[in-house]
Formats: structure tokens, sequence, C-alpha cells
């Protein structure tokens, strides 16, 4: 416990502080220009609560208040609890998913909301904060550099099991998010080939849809081929293995239709078609993508200003005010808006990377990276998608995209590190 | 452990690669290409046109000819049809059951989403009598429009009619502003000066929402414009004029042009056979127009404008003119009556002088003026010397308005033709043809062709002794005059005395003992006439019947051409009929009744059967 609020409060990083609330009020601004309707009483003062609970922006301030009470009650709360009890949350986590997937109703195709009354909570957004405290713990109880086999399976278990059970219920979206979890490992000591082979994984798969796959293999057996000539003595060593490399690659180039056909869910392999080809489901998926682009494209360089978007307000984009939110963005501020957001989240992310690499322990700092490299998949994926680089994975902008299970979620994500980092100078005595 | 430490530059490093491309991204789609912008706005703003009110079309006294008048059509969108009360619809809507199906099913052969009209050209009051229950039938709707109304049934070819734009007429620029289906002038004066009755349109920018649903004016209506109406147009016409010429060619076909000399205004123009303007409007007009298009009589036909042919002895007067100027023969100059050079229309006393020529319209004298005018021994070649000579003297022709375009405001105009040297040389070889091989021209026939508008205008020129104005149907536009190009006097070769030389002979053609155009005389009402008959010669049938004229012929008001096809010896038909006219015009009443009720009919009635 602080042994005076005075000091407790200079521990805390305000900085981080100070951008959180700005992006939580940027994010409510963009909100309210997307629910805003030119026809609504424009006096919100003469509507009654029930009215005002039809409106997105005013259930956003409820949102945004019941987060700060929730920010109090986190770093209130005893740091080592975190430490202690996140296996315990853990395995309540994955207990509140299992419970999700017998009792939730299903709503627009996935079973993964609990309804409580009037309100309506993803517990896939708590397996966030939850996963990243069960890793942090159980890597910072191990060594990864010296992990048995036995651990390296226990941490795959650790990090699979959640997406697996948000798989079941139908959020592939959000189970995609695990895989950030790889750049926290990558950190700690993982072997950067793995990031490196998924990433070669990903740019053939990619590769494979957009040019002939003869060209393809043709273009990479000539690469080898150099390759082997200007290193031929090394090459000769090692000739299995790129044989095996080649073998595995050509097999991947042509195992892209499988994977694409009998893998992937029909609504999933239209969202990868779309990205290669807008015009591919105009009125379907493409529509989605088109209209997203079309309403950032159309902000020009300072945007249509404030209140003034047309393509969102007259509901071109769909979600405008969950995962597309970044539409209203960029069409009413335009580029130097679409850049401040950009910047604004580096510097979330470059804070937050600076918290953890000044954390003692090793929970704190795997914590740390695990938050940086959650807020970084949703901010790549979902901007992505807006602008037509990725494909339309419904996940939210954090702090901008309206919704209260996921902003309590990174606000509890990201409020958990402050807490940590503000007791590390305690942490010396461990 | 201390070099892993290095690693949260690759994190970082990743991190800030993934904001670089997304900022390119973003600039390029915000800021460079344009693209985007257009789409938002084809999303958002809708563009409604609003089609100006059409100016209205009078007559030289003010009498209006062709105005506006609101239709209906009953609009139906197939899809939004909903729980149709058929029994009431019929009662409410005047239709049968069988009318209403067939309708529907029309309807939805051409789009289930759009609209498309059930029944067309309602009137106001059957409008009244539906618009009240058109609430309890969803997908129907009511559009209106406005439509052109005629208060004459005469002028048909004038005014021309207003129909929907064509394929074909889109890809012109000049009409580069209209939307497919919009209305535009077809042809005649609503096409001509389409851009005056038009009008300007007027632009609302709308937007709306993805469903389509009207969201409020687009910045305040800052880019919105009023429509503009069309200028009215002021004709020369004079529609009784018109409407007698109309009603006394009946049964025939040719041509009546009467224009004012004196402003070169047009005041009949009468193409037979003619049809009702109404026929153009309205429901079934296409089926209409189809009809009109295919008769044998070809009733659509421009025929004042549009129709060339050898203008017959009424060219002698031109002729004549035309030697005049060059001095190679003189008023008092007489030729005789050679029928070895060319057969004579009929015996008569000695052509001592160009007046008792012009009164027996004595072929072999106009040849030998031609050839004193076209020879003149300009080289040893006499073929070379009819060349150069031809030349000249079609330079001199011309100066009348003929062979050439006049200029009038009408898009169906033709050029006509008087023959260049080359024309005979590309027929029979340079120099491989002489004067005998164009004597005809002197006498108004062969290879020549004249409009009767030109000869008209001809008339109008000697009236005025030398010039004219170039014949025109629009006196004003709007609050203004005519278009500039109707100001300026364009003056002949000739000199203004030649033309004193000729009337006297013209004025005998009416008024002389045996002259050929006695039936045409007004003298009984003091009205000096000068004219000229014509009897044109024509492979296919019985002659062409023309005469054209001007009166009175010190003062002259009006100048007139008629041109009735197979109607034989000019003299009986066609200047009797240019007499009632003159009288019509100069008169305002016509008292010969005699011949009033001769003229209308079949043109066989005037030809002599041997």
């Amino acid at each position: 416990m602080p042994s005076s609020p005075a000091r407790y409060s200079r521990s805390i990083d305000w900085i981080t502080v100070g951008i959180y609330f700005l992006m939580v009020f940027l994010g409510w601004l963009n909100v309210y220009a997307a629910s805003y309707s030119p026809d609504a009483p424009s006096n919100a003062f003469s509507l009654s609560f029930s009215e005002l609970m039809q409106f997105n922006w005013f259930k956003q301030i409820l949102w945004i208040g019941t987060a700060v009470v929730l920010i109090v009650v986190l770093v209130v709360i005893d740091y080592k609890a975190y430490d202690t009890f996140a296996f315990g949350l853990y395995g309540g986590m994955i207990l509140l998913l299992l419970i999700t997937l017998v009792i939730a109703r299903p709503i627009a195709g996935s079973r993964s909301w609990l309804e409580l009354g009037p309100v309506r909570l993803q517990p896939a957004e708590f397996a966030k904060f939850t996963t990243a405290l069960a890793v942090s713990r159980f890597m910072a109880s191990t060594n990864l550099r010296h992990q048995s086999w036995r651990d390296h399976l226990v941490l795959a278990g650790l990090t699979l099991l959640p997406p697996l059970l948000i798989i079941a219920s139908n959020e592939t979206g959000q189970a995609l998010v695990f895989g950030a979890f790889l750049l926290a490992y990558f950190r700690e000591g993982m072997s950067p080939l793995i990031l490196i082979v998924l990433a070669a994984a990903g740019a053939i798969l990619i590769l494979a849809l957009l040019i002939p796959k003869l060209w393809l293999v043709g273009a990479f057996t000539v690469m080898l081929g150099v390759v082997f000539l200007f290193n031929s003595r090394v090459m000769r060593h090692h000739l299995p293995l790129a044989l095996s490399v080649w073998g595995i690659v050509v097999g991947m180039v042509f195992g892209v239709d499988f994977f694409f056909n009998n893998v992937l869910q029909p609504h999933q392999r239209k969202r990868i078609e779309v990205l290669i080809n807008p015009s591919a489901d105009p009125l379907g998926v493409g529509w989605n993508v088109t209209q997203s682009k079309i309403a950032i494209g159309s902000g020009g360089l300072v945007g249509k200003g404030f209140l003034e978007g047309t393509q969102t307000k007259f509901d071109f984009v769909p979600e405008q005010s969950t995962d597309f939110i970044f539409c209203t963005v960029g069409e009413e501020w335009g580029w130097v808006g679409s850049s401040v957001v950009i910047v604004l989240f580096m510097t979330l992310l470059a804070r937050v990377l600076y918290v953890a690499e000044r954390q003692k322990s090793v929970f704190g700092r795997t914590y740390g990276y695990c938050v940086a490299s959650i807020i970084f998949f949703h901010f790549a994926v979902n901007i992505g998608m807006t602008i037509g680089l990725a494909p339309v994975v419904g996940i939210p902008l954090p702090f901008f995209s309206y919704g209260g299970s996921s902003l309590w979620s990174f606000t509890t994500l990201l409020f958990i590190l402050l807490a940590i980092d503000a007791y590390r100078k305690q942490d010396l005595v461990r | 452990m201390q070099y892993l430490e290095g690693r949260k530059y690759v994190v970082q490093a990743i991190f800030l690669v993934v904001a670089m491309v997304f900022g390119a991204r973003l600039f390029y789609i915000q800021v460079l290409d344009g693209s985007y912008k257009l789409a938002a706005d084809r999303n958002t703003l809708q563009r409604i046109v609003q089609t100006p009110y059409r100016g209205l079309i009078y007559d030289r006294n003010h009498k209006l000819l062709v105005q506006n008048t609101p239709v209906y059509d009953l609009m139906v969108v197939p899809r939004e049809v909903k729980r149709l009360d058929t029994a009431r619809f019929c009662q409410v809507m005047q239709m049968t059951v069988e009318e209403v199906r067939e309708g529907l099913k029309t309807a939805k052969t051409f789009s289930r989403v759009k609209a498309s009209p059930l029944v067309q050209n309602l009137s106001t009051p059957e409008l009244a009598a539906i618009q009240d229950n058109l609430i309890d039938f969803p997908g129907f709707s009511i559009q209106a429009r406005m439509a052109r109304a005629y208060e004459t049934q005469n002028l048909a070819h004038t005014l021309g009619y207003v129909g929907t734009i064509t394929p074909a007429l889109m890809e012109n620029p000049k009409y580069a502003k209209y939307q497919p289906n919009e209305f535009l002038g077809r042809s005649g004066l609503e096409s001509f000066y389409e851009q005056q009755l038009m009008g300007r349109r007027g632009v609302k920018y709308r937007m709306v929402n993805v469903r389509g649903i009207e969201k409020g004016a687009f910045r305040g209506g800052e880019f919105d414009t009023l429509s503009v109406a069309g200028q009215d147009l002021h004709t020369s016409i004079d529609i009784d004029l018109q409407q007698y010429g109309e009603m006394l060619m009946a049964g025939k076909r040719g041509s009546v042009v009467a224009l004012d000399p004196k402003t070169g205004e047009i005041l009949a123009a009468v193409s037979a056979p003619a049809y009702d303007p109404a026929v153009l409007t309205g429901k079934g007009m296409g089926n209409r127009y189809m009809d009109l298009l295919n008769q044998k009589e070809r009733p659509l036909y421009n025929r004042p404008l549009g129709a060339p042919q050898p203008p017959g002895s009424v060219f002698k007067l031109v002729n004549e003119l035309v030697a005049l100027q060059m001095g190679t023969v003189s008023p008092a100059t007489g030729f005789p009556c050679n029928w070895s050079l060319v057969r004579c229309t009929h015996r008569h006393e000695y052509p001592s002088n160009v007046s008792i020529a012009i009164k027996n319209s004595c072929n072999p004298y106009f040849y030998q003026v031609m050839r004193t005018a076209v020879m003149r021994g300009r080289s040893r070649n006499a073929r070379e010397d009819v060349r150069l000579g031809l030349a000249e003297w079609r330079r001199q022709v011309m100066s009348f308005g003929l062979g050439d375009k006049l200029g009038v405001d009408m898009g169906s105009e033709t050029k006509g033709r008087i023959p260049k040297p080359e024309f005979y040389d590309k027929l029979y070889g340079h120099h491989g043809w002489n004067f005998r091989t164009i004597y005809s021209l002197s006498i108004g026939q062969g290879e020549m062709g004249v409009t009767t508008m030109q000869m008209a205008n001809v008339l109008a020129t000697i009236a005025n002794r030398g010039y004219y104005y170039t014949p025109h149907f629009v006196r004003g536009i709007g609050n203004g005059g005519p278009l500039p190009e109707y100001q300026q006097r364009h003056h002949t070769t000739v000199a203004p005395q030649h033309f004193e030389e000729i009337i006297p002979g013209m004025q005998q053609v009416v008024d002389g003992r045996g002259g050929t155009g006695n039936y045409a005389s007004l003298a009984q009402f003091g009205i000096s006439m000068a004219g000229k008959t014509g009897t044109v010669q024509n492979p296919h049938g019985a002659d062409h019947a023309t005469f054209a004229a001007f009166a009175p012929v010190e003062d002259p008001k009006i100048a007139i051409a008629v041109f009735i096809e197979n109607a034989g010896f000019g003299g009986n038909s066609a200047a009797p009929l240019a007499s009632l006219m003159i009288e019509k015009y100069l008169r305002g009443k016509v008292v010969r009744k005699k011949w009033e009720e001769w003229l209308p009919g079949s043109a066989d009635r005037f030809v002599k059967h041997h």
C-alpha cells in the first residue's frame, strides 16, 4: 500500500494517463459526430434519460464515467494482487468464456455476448488482460531461455486456450488478437525465426492470391538459385535444408487454394478476396470497404469539419461508431486529423514500451509488452481495414470505438500496467 | 540477458513502419486521389434539374400560336405496389381490370424499381378526380410536366415539334447539357431557337442518405440556381394569311412563300400537304409521327425551304437583269421569236423590247439575252468563251441569293443549284460543251434548282429595286428584335435602274392585254401588281405551275412565290392563288369568292388534257 497519497501520485506515470484521457475524449467527440443526426432535437437537456439512452454518444459518457471509477479501483488495489491472482483471474475468465458459450444468445452470428439486464458484455474483451497477466506471471516464474519443452507447451496452452474458446463462439477477430503475444515473447527471448516464418507465410499467402502461382514459384526458384551460385560452398553443406525450404514454399503456394477454399469459412474467404479486389463483392463486404475508403478519402487534407461528414452521417458507412469509427476521423478531420490519431497511438505505444522497459521484474516488463502488443494489433488491423490494407476483421479501435466492454477492457489493460509501474521501486526487494 | 534489450528497437521499428505505411496510404487516398471525393458526392448529392417554362410563340399580330399546358402522367413503381385493391383502383382511375393488368405487366418489363408511366397525358380535371385517392395506393404517383399546346392548326412545318432527345442528338456537343429523355425542339423554329425557347435550367442539390431519403439542401442551397423561363418568339407570320394559304393549297403538293420585302420578314410559308401541329404532341405521338413519315405524299417534308426545283420562266427576270447590268442588252433591245433556237410558249407579237418579251414570256428572246451575256468574246475559243462567261454570269445570279443557303432561321434549308462551268466539265469534259448545252438555264430549266423561298426573295429584291434582307420567321426574341444578321441589307450586283427597266413588263404580265398572268390582276381594287408566270417542264408528269409577284408596285408590301406540282400552266392556278393571297394580305378580306372556291382541291383540274 502507498505510504502516502502524495508519494503515490508522484509515482503514477501521468504522461500515459494524459494520453489516455486525450484519446478517450477525442474518441467520444467522434462517436458523437458519428451518431449525431441533424434531424434530432438540438437541445439534449430537454430529453429524458431513457430518450438519451438511445444515443451512443450519451451511453459512451456513461461508459467513460464508469471507466474512471474502474481506474481508481485498479490503482488502489495492492499491485501485488495482480501477480498473486494472475492465474486465478485467468481461470475465472476461462470459466466465464465457457459459460458464455453455453448461455449466450446469438447476436449477429456470434455467441459471445453476456446480457445482464440492459448491459451487454463481451467476455472475450476481458480475456486479453487476464491472459496477459497469466502469461507474464508464468514467464516470470520460469526463464523462457531455459524453459523445458513442457514449459513451452504450458505457455502455448495458456496463450491458445482463450482464443480457441473465442473462435468457438464465432468471434474470430477477437481471437486473432492473441497473435499479438508473440511480440512480447519475442522481447523475452523467443527465436526471431518464428516471427520471420510467420511473416513469410503471410506474404506468400497474399502473393499467391495476387500473382499467378507458376510465376511465383519460378521467381522463388530463381532467387534461391542466385543465392546458391554466390554461396555455393556454404549452400552445398545445407543442401537438404535449402531443398526442403523450397519444397515447403512450393507446397504453400499450391496449398493456398486448399486453405482458402476448405479451411476458411465463406465469409472469411470473402473478406480476403475483397481486400485484394473491393469490387469482388460490391454490395456485401466490398460495400463496407468501398464506403469506408470513400468516407476517409473524401476528407481531404483538413477534413470536412466537425459534424460535417456526410458519408458517415447518412449511414453509408456501416458500424460507424464502433469498428469503423476511424471513418469519422478521416472524413471530418482529414489527413491532418488522421495523422494526429496515428501519432497519438505511436506516442502511447512508445510510452508503454518505455514504462515496460523500466520495470525491474520480468512480470512487469512482459505485461507491459503484452499491453503494447495488444493495443498495436488493434490499431493496425482496425485502421488497416478502414483504408483497405487489412481484411475486414471486427475488432474495435482502442479508446475510440463506441462500446463499454472494449473501453473497460483497454482501460483495465493499461491501468494495471500503471499500477504495477507505480510500485516498481518497491520491487527492488524481490 | 542484456543482449535481448536490443529487441525493443525491433518492436519499435515494427510499430513505426506500420504507422508510416498508414500515414502514406492516408495521404494518398485523402490528398492525392480525388476520386474518393467524387464518389462521396455521387453517394450523397442528388442533382435535381428544374426544366424551365418554355418560351411561347406568337404571330405578327401577337396572336398566340404555341403555348404550354400541364399534363400529368400516372407513374407506377411495380416493386412498391402493395396489396392493390384492384376493384377500387379501377373505379377511381376509370380503368378496366384488363387495362390495369396490361399496364402493370408492361411497367414490370420496363423496370421493377423505376417509375414508368401507367397512364399518360391526364388532363387537370382527370387528375383532380384521382389525386386524393392516390395515397391509398402505394407505388403509384403523379408526375407533372409541361407539354406544347397549339392554338393553331396551321404552320406545322415552320413551328416544328418538341420531342425527347434521341441518342444521336445526345452525341451533339450543342446538346451536351441534356439528360436522356429530356424534351427539346426537334424541328422547325422549336429546333432553331431551342436555346432561346429553352431558357436556363434550374439546379437544386439535395443530400440523400443511404436509403435515398432526402436530408436537406446541400450547403444551405448555396449552389442552387433558379430556372429562368425561355424567351418568347414573335414571328413575322400572319397566321390568317398562313391559314388561308394552306386552305387554298389543300389537296395539292407544293409551296407558297410570302415576304415583306421591306424587312425580309416571312408572312406565310405554306408547305402542302400540311398537317395539324397537334398531331405531334401528346399520347401516341411516336406512332403518328411514323404514319406521317410513311405517307406517299411526304407531309413532313418542308417544301418551301427543302425542295429546290427548276424555277421555270420566272427566272427569265434574273437572266434579263444580269444582261442589263453587263450592258449586253438594253430595255429597247429586240430579238426575233426564233423557234429554231428554242420552242416558244405560244405564237405572239414580235418582242421588240423587254416588256413585250416578259409579257409573252418569249423563250427565244431570253435565249438570246443570255447568249449575249455569256458569250462576250473573252476568248477566241468559243467554248472557253462560254466557260468564262458562265462563271461571271453565275456570280451575278448568285448575288440574288440563289444557289446557296439564304440563312433563313430554319435548319432544314437547302442550297439549290446554279451550275458552275466545272459542273458541265464533269459531265461533258473540259471544253466538251458549248452554249447549246446550257441554254435551258436562260429560261429557268435544266440543271438549275431554286427553292420557293429563294424565288420569293428574288421578287422581294426586284420590289426593293436591288437589295434584300435575308428572309426570316422571327422578328422578335423576348423583348428584343430579331437576330442581328436579319437587319443587314444584301445588295445584288445589278444597279437599281435596271430593276425599273423590267418592272413595266412584269406589270404587263398581270394587267396587260394578253399577259400570261391576267388571272392575277387586282386592278379592280386599284392595286398594281408586277409578276411573272412559269411553267416548269417535268420529265415525270404534268408541268409544275409557278407564279411570283409583288404588290403594290409603287410601294411594295408583299412579295410572293407559288409553286404547285403538276398543275400545268402557271397562269391558270399559281397566278390566281398568289393574287388571292395578296388580296387577303393587303385588303384583309377576299371578295373574289369564285377563285376561292375553285382553287382548293387536286392539281389535276388545272391541267388541260389533250
